[in-house]
């Protein structure tokens, strides 16, 4: 009897582990997409999030602070369309500098181009990273 | 705030966090995420002095 009931609970147990892995799949990379490095922070990977919050935070205001330009929702060019597709990889940081109107841009500095670059690029890596999440949440990494 | 990068300074920084991310998320053990991150960085500075002194070159 006891061996019947310590079965069902632990039935039970693994049931209810199996739905935190399920909603972990689905909120590890929108967390980590929304702020950088939260993905991993809430799935107590602690030096990574952080590493990963500095590299993408660091790549977007080091962009900012050259005069990078910040995308907007566009259908023009095709590459505008694709800046906007990286930059909107900043989650939160984006919709941020958007609202602050900051990242309009320089066309006179030579070095606001490379902090256009630099944004987009932080927006890319932000991805890589809330993919790096979810192949945390499904068991696939470490 | 704005604040000007020489063209070297720029590769380097955009190296240290590229290579950080790519090393965190393309390997599993620590040991091998460090040196997959220092592969990543030797490759993308050594790859900006490759190409500088080609560029020189090709100029001269």
């Amino acid at each position: 009897m006891a061996n019947v009931q310590n079965t069902t609970a632990g039935a039970r147990a693994a049931k209810s582990g199996d739905a935190a892995t399920g909603s972990m799949t689905i909120i590890a990379p929108l967390a980590g997409w929304l702020l950088p490095g939260l993905g991993h922070f809430i799935q107590r990977r602690w030096i990574r999030g952080l590493l990963l919050m500095l590299a993408v935070f660091i790549m977007f205001f080091a962009g900012l602070g050259m005069q990078g330009k910040v995308y907007g929702f566009n259908t023009g060019d095709l590459l505008d369309i694709l800046g906007f597709v990286g930059d909107i990889g900043s989650g939160l940081l984006y919709f941020i500098a958007r609202a602050m109107d900051w990242g309009a841009g320089n066309i006179q500095r030579a070095v606001a181009d490379y902090g256009t670059k630099y944004i987009v690029v932080a927006g890319l890596l932000n991805i890589i990273s809330a993919v790096d999440a979810y192949h945390i949440a499904i068991g696939k990494k470490q | 705030m704005t604040f000007d990068l020489s063209h070297f300074t720029a590769a380097v920084v955009f190296a240290a966090c590229a290579s950080t991310v790519f090393g965190i998320t393309q390997r599993n053990t620590t040991r091998e995420m460090l040196r997959y991150g220092a592969y990543c960085f030797a490759l993308f500075v050594g790859g900006v002095i490759v190409a500088s002194w080609a560029m020189w070159l090709i100029k001269h």
